[in-house]
């Protein structure tokens, strides 16, 4: 559960302050699939960068699971993103170095956990990507739509109660695309909260609520019902 | 996260950067290697005097006529005329339990000859005694004759070398040769390759010390070597043949006594102080590779901008961010300097092959020092680009492509 009340965000750029968010009130219940969309510079990825714990806004009030996040220290913000929150980017970002099954376990590394449990995880996630072939591939022998699906298990490996993506199918083609957002959206069927900001109509469309941001407020938030 | 991982995936973003990784190791291995090496050549300089002093001979304490230490008086305005330091002087010491054996010795250039062939050498006189305290060994014949020390007997002892110019070929036992026109029969010659502080023991001839004072009409000694019984006899010695000195010459302190350890000591001081200082200026290139640690650990914070963003979104806290890349730059100088071991060990290996004869070893202190030092500085240095990391704004340093 989300709740986020009256949040500001203010960026200086050269003599310009941008207004990046402004009085941007929200709430996501557990389990929401949810688009943002708007132009450029409206301020979606800025608002997702809130919602991951990645910036702090200048003002307002975000409770994460009833907890108030914005007067936590950034170490406690931290382990909140790692037990709460899953990243998908544009970029992908996957370590170059490291194999499938070495990205998607990164995570638990960087928590702290074991070879043993994590090998075990890891392989669970593999399995439910259909990557368990790919898994001693490095990113440059996987195509595009394998690495977003690779950045995904790295995502969900923590087992987040968020998962957030930034223009998830940005740098894959039509086909990797759409699987991509299958994968998503099964994600989201299973309980996951899914927070999507993309550029593209026909994937906004696809979720259940849909949210339009210009010059760093919402202007709409409409609940689409029909089921798709 | 373990030790085991921390350290895995640290090597893993250290091979990754191939070509960087090596240039520092290269860097690194090499400070630690010239530290390594330096310090073994200056150790190997101190032994190789401690063993020519040893051969000097053992609990040695050496008399001088005359007083050359400084008394703190006024400057002597009558010309001080030291005594004689005489051979009745040598014979008094050795009543003392304290000494072993005294050696008096007087010391001369004079032609020696043989037939039609004449050299210039060192003339010493000596007694017995001084075969011992000077582990001269005989090769052939026999040392000089145990006799009373003030019978000017004309025998002579002459170095291998010596022997080789005047003889040739033939059989010098027996035979009789001239010094300054008075004639010596050869008893013993003296084992070749002697040498003794950087002084060929080869082209020398040993005679009676009494017939050297009468050769070179002397009767003062050049100096007295004095063996104590032991190590801690030294002391004892030192004062007992002051004291008979003093006795036999009115009360006057008159002769210069320096142990062998005094010299020992140092020699030993001296050449410690150069194998620190050696060793502190090869040290100066560790933290030339430090710097250089420095400088690839920012190039790699800045070419892996993205992936620290994306720690930092997986959760790793400032502080673990910190940690990896601290780990990162110990572990390079680490294994650079593990590398300069090897390559010091090889190196030393190698001198102690070409050169056997000097005694080049690295003091233990040498290699931890030289690790510990590229560890230290692996750390000191891995702090700034660390901690560049850990401040990266996750947000910038994700949206950077």
């Amino acid at each position: 559960m989300i709740e986020l009340r009256g949040i500001e965000r203010h960026f200086q750029v050269g003599d310009e302050r941008v207004h990046a968010l402004n009085e941007v009130t929200l709430d996501l219940p557990s389990g929401d699939y949810v688009s943002v969309m708007g132009p450029s510079g409206s301020g979606k990825s800025t608002l997702l960068n809130v919602l991951g714990l990645l910036d702090r806004p200048d003002s307002g009030s975000y409770r994460l699971d009833d907890v108030e996040t914005t007067t936590l220290i950034e170490e406690k913000r931290a382990a909140l993103r790692r037990s709460h929150i899953g990243f998908v980017f544009q970029a992908f970002h996957l370590v170059p170095r490291l194999t499938a099954a070495d990205n998607i376990g990164l995570p638990m590394m960087l928590a702290g956990a074991g070879p043993r449990a994590r090998g075990a995880r890891v392989r669970e996630v593999l399995e439910s990507l259909k990557l368990l072939a790919r898994a001693q591939h490095r990113p440059d022998q996987l195509s595009g739509g394998q690495r977003q699906r690779v950045a995904i298990g790295r995502a969900i490996v923590m087992r987040p109660a968020l998962l957030l993506a930034d223009e998830p199918t940005g740098n894959l083609d039509r086909h990797a695309g759409s699987e991509v957002v299958a994968l998503l959206e099964s994600l989201n069927a299973s309980g996951i909260t899914l927070v999507i900001v993309t550029h593209d109509p026909a994937i906004g469309r696809r979720a259940r609520r849909q949210i339009r941001m210009v010059d760093g407020r919402i202007e709409s938030d409409s609940v689409d019902d029909a089921p798709v | 996260m373990r030790l085991s991982e921390l350290l895995r995936f640290v090597t893993g973003s250290l091979i990754g950067a191939r070509t960087r990784t090596l240039l520092m190791l290269l860097a690194m291995s090499i400070g630690v290697a010239s530290v390594v090496v330096l310090t073994a050549l200056g150790e190997g300089a101190r032994r190789y005097v401690i063993d020519e002093f040893a051969q000097l001979g053992t609990h040695l304490l050496v008399m001088l006529p005359g007083r050359s230490e400084t008394t703190g008086g006024a400057p002597p305005l009558f010309g001080e005329t030291p005594r004689d330091l005489t051979l009745s002087d040598a014979m008094a010491l050795p009543r003392h339990r304290s000494i072993l054996r005294v050696a008096p010795i007087t010391v001369g250039n004079a032609p020696v000859s043989y037939a039609n062939r004449e050299r210039e050498v060192t003339v010493i006189g000596a007694t017995h005694a001084f075969f011992p305290i000077r582990h001269l060994t005989i090769g052939s014949g026999r040392p000089l004759p145990m006799i009373d020390p003030e019978r000017a007997v004309n025998v002579a002892v002459l170095g291998a070398g010596l022997r080789k110019e005047l003889f040739g070929k033939q059989r010098p036992l027996g035979k009789w040769i001239r010094i300054n026109d008075r004639r010596y029969r050869v008893i013993g010659i003296l084992s070749s390759g002697g040498q003794s502080i950087g002084r060929n023991l080869d082209d020398l001839v040993i005679i009676p010390v009494a017939a050297a004072q009468s050769l070179f009409d002397t009767p003062s000694l050049f100096r007295v070597l004095i063996q104590a019984r032991s190590q801690e006899d030294i002391p004892r010695a030192q004062a007992a043949a002051r004291d008979t000195i003093r006795e036999r010459h009115d009360g006057e302190d008159d002769v210069t006594i320096i142990t062998q350890d005094a010299l020992l000591d140092t020699f030993d001081g001296i050449l410690r102080a150069l194998t620190y200082t050696v060793g502190g200026i090869a040290a100066i290139s560790l933290a030339v590779a430090g710097i250089l640690v420095m400088n690839v650990m920012l190039v790699a914070v800045s070419q892996r901008v993205a992936e620290i963003g994306l720690m930092k979104a997986l959760g790793a806290p400032d502080r673990q961010v910190l940690r990896l890349f601290l780990i990162e730059s110990v572990v390079l100088a680490g294994s650079g300097a593990i590398f300069g071991l090897a390559i010091a060990g090889l190196g030393i290996l190698a001198l102690g092959q070409l050169f056997p004869s000097f005694p080049i070893a690295a003091p233990l202190w040498a290699p931890l020092a030289a690790v510990a030092v590229a560890l230290l500085t692996g750390l000191l240095f891995g702090i700034l680009p660390a901690r560049r990391a850990a401040r990266l704004d996750p947000v910038r340093a994700l949206s950077r492509r």
